[in-house]
């Protein structure tokens, strides 16, 4: 049983941080501050230099994160210091899984990520007509991939998608790319009911920013909502306020609950169908 | 040239399709179009193309043989004159393509990147002519040294978007296209300045380039009754490359030069992540960037370097996947030329031909004068655009050098200042 499990019960609530942003200490504390706040998958992006599919809030991220010295084999060192119980999912792009250790292809990286414990693969770039040989090496090491379905993910694509998907489905909420939004698009419920015949968990992601949102979303059907930009936000801030770590943590943890709770109220205001 | 299959993306390992899902199905669309209307001439797109590139881009160019080089080098150097071409560079007939497929397929919007300005002026041009709503993202570097580029895109009506993050060049103007495009793509068509990018867009843009080498091939024969000995052309992305050596691939008694920016040198600084050149044919190795899988300027760990090159047309980290696939091949042959050697040459075809050529044009130039000997009786030079807009950099560079071939600026100093 991989991915799924977390969520069986209840909506996950599934957060996304970039590691050793804005440094590798801080960031630790920032990630085990979304576990205590609920997280139920942790989403740690490793940083590319070109991440075409983020938002100003991310890629900004990114950039203090490579400017303090991560690198892929600091982000397996880290994900090695954490101290959470959480499953983690690693989120980056495929030049940097291609490139990983010795050898062709995507498999060293694999290898590696599975032995520090990373559960599962997020890879924006990657869609699924390039993603053989990287579904190959997770088969081979137990790892999940999780594919984006994007709003104009439709028919033919869709099935050939959900055929190689495991774990969750990343359910991109609307077209563009990542970054907090003040509102939920129509384009999410649609995706929704596209999907509703496949019984792997559909997630949300991309402008969820509030415990509203998050309890609009999975009243709409969705088995957890992903945040990140909301998140780095307040990375960002506390950055450029020079606030102590500590306190960035607890705002974080905050921000989690809120998330966590408003999950729990969509799953408690819709019909609950019987889940396989 | 061999007519490919428009569904197949790779170029032996080179190629595909590495892009966020949602714009796939855009790719897919785009592929579709390509396949009917630039390859089977759907409701005559390739007529109508063609008859808009002869009357409003000035086709065909002229195959000109240069006197005074031909002379210095003891060999017969044809000038192919793209920069004779409406807008001053190749790049007209790519931006034109595309935009009027864009018109085809039903878009409502187009947008594009650009480095030194070129490819945007041209889709800012081509979106005039047609009709067609245009915004253009350029590095805010480039914006500082292509300022009469910017001022062209802003007079054809065009919006200039300002890219800021990383060190603002073409990398980056890219990557901030690739996110509009993901935000608009069902009513706008991303018209990509070069063979880069996911297929199809390599194997389009060769084939809305491939009119300069098809009519050079047939210009060549028609002044000297056969086929040059050699072919040079200046790479960066690799349009007006592979627009320049398409005919001639078949051809294999004919050497393929690509002329890559050798910048300040070839040696890269891991630490910084900065590569202070552009050589990605010869210097690079494989990875994955900007949707396709090519030769890189990259760190061990995969982290895409800063280039350097004096021409911001060829500042670039990447390069064609099927330019990537014939170097490998060994089909065409990839040199460089530093940012001296350019200089000089550019300098050179100006004073001895009266042909003030773009900065990467320079670079193919900068090879012949230390390779001449090499390229046999008869060579054709790709003049892939003209320099006015790199005449604020030129000075200034020059400046910086000591270069016997400079003229004297001094006027400025004897009149009391002014500028360019």
């Amino acid at each position: 049983m991989g991915l799924e499990r977390a969520f069986a019960d209840e909506p996950a609530f599934v957060p996304y941080l970039a590691a050793g942003d804005p440094n590798y200490e801080a960031s630790l504390e920032y990630v085990e501050a979304l576990a205590r706040g609920g997280a139920d998958v942790i989403e740690l992006g490793l940083p590319f230099s070109e991440p075409i599919a983020e938002g100003k809030t991310i890629q900004n991220a990114i950039v203090r994160s490579l400017e303090a010295g991560m690198t892929p084999d600091r982000f397996f060192e880290f994900v090695e210091d954490l101290d959470v119980d959480v499953p983690l999912v690693c989120m980056t792009y495929y030049n940097l899984i291609y490139q990983y250790g010795e050898g062709e292809g995507p498999r060293p990286f694999v290898e590696k990520a599975a032995a520090v414990g990373i559960e599962g693969l997020v890879v924006p770039d990657l869609p699924a007509e390039e993603a053989g040989p990287l579904r190959t090496a997770c088969d081979e090491f137990g790892l999940d991939l999780v594919f984006i379905v994007a709003p104009t993910t439709k028919g033919d694509r869709l099935e050939r998608m959900l055929e190689q998907v495991s774990g969750y489905v990343y359910v991109q909420a609307r077209l563009g790319v990542t970054g907090a939004r003040e509102d939920v698009d129509d384009a999410t419920e649609e995706s929704l009911a596209r999907l509703s015949d496949w019984d792997v968990p559909k997630a949300v992601g991309f402008g969820i920013k509030t415990g509203d949102h998050a309890e609009r979303i999975v009243s709409a059907g969705a088995d957890g909502v992903i945040v990140g930009s909301a998140l780095v936000d307040i990375v960002a801030e506390g950055h450029e306020n020079g606030d102590p770590v500590d306190e960035v943590a607890d705002r974080l943890e905050a921000k989690a609950r809120e998330l966590k709770d408003g999950a729990l109220r969509g799953a408690s205001e819709r019909p609950q169908p019987e889940r396989t | 040239m061999s007519t490919d299959d428009a569904y197949d993306p790779k170029f032996g390992e080179y190629g595909g399709q590495y892009v966020p899902e949602a714009l796939m199905p855009a790719i897919e669309e785009l592929t579709d179009a390509y396949q009917r209307y630039v390859l089977e001439n759907e409701d005559g797109f390739m007529d109508e193309f063609r008859e808009r590139l002869a009357d409003f881009g000035g086709r065909p160019t002229p195959l000109q043989y240069a006197d005074q080089l031909s002379t210095r080098y003891d060999t017969d150097v044809y000038l192919k004159r793209e920069d004779l071409l409406h807008g001053g560079a190749h790049k007209l007939n790519n931006a034109l393509g595309q935009v009027l497929l864009a018109k085809y397929m039903g878009k409502e919007r187009i947008i594009a990147e650009t480095g030194a300005g070129q490819h945007g002026t041209a889709t800012a041009m081509a979106a005039a002519h047609l009709d067609m709503p245009c915004e253009i993202y350029m590095g805010e570097t480039d914006i500082a040294r292509q300022r009469p580029n910017v001022f062209r895109m802003r007079i054809n009506g065009s919006e200039v978007n300002p890219v800021t993050v990383g060190r603002g060049t073409l990398k980056e103007a890219i990557s901030e296209t690739m996110r509009d495009w993901a935000t608009t793509v069902e009513n706008t068509h991303y018209v990509i300045g070069s063979v880069v990018g996911p297929h199809p867009f390599p194997k389009m843009v060769r084939d809305f380039q491939a009119v300069i080498s098809e009519e050079a091939r047939e210009q060549a024969i028609e002044k000297t009754g056969g086929l040059p000995d050699s072919v040079l052309a200046c790479a960066g992305g690799g349009s007006n490359t592979m627009g320049t050596f398409a005919h001639f691939v078949d051809d294999s008694d004919v050497d393929l030069y690509a002329v890559e920016a050798g910048g300040s040198s070839l040696r890269v600084d891991e630490e910084e992540g900065v590569a202070p050149n552009s050589a990605t044919l010869s210097t690079g190795d494989e990875g994955v960037l900007h949707g396709a899988r090519t030769k890189l300027l990259q760190d061990s760990d995969g982290q895409i370097m800063e280039s350097h090159s004096v021409s911001a047309g060829l500042d670039y980290a990447g390069v064609g996947p099927e330019l990537a696939h014939l170097v490998d091949e060994d089909r065409v042959i990839p040199v460089n030329v530093d940012d001296d050697a350019a200089l000089e040459a550019f300098h050179r075809l100006s004073q001895d031909e009266g042909i003030i050529p773009a900065l990467e044009t320079a670079h193919a130039f900068g090879y012949l004068e230390e390779h001449h000997d090499e390229v046999g009786d008869t060579v054709v030079v790709n003049v892939s655009g003209r320099g006015d807009k790199d005449l604020e950099t030129v000075i200034e560079e020059t400046s910086k050098r000591d270069l016997d071939i400079a003229p004297d600026m001094s006027i400025f100093e004897r009149v009391g200042g002014g500028g360019l």
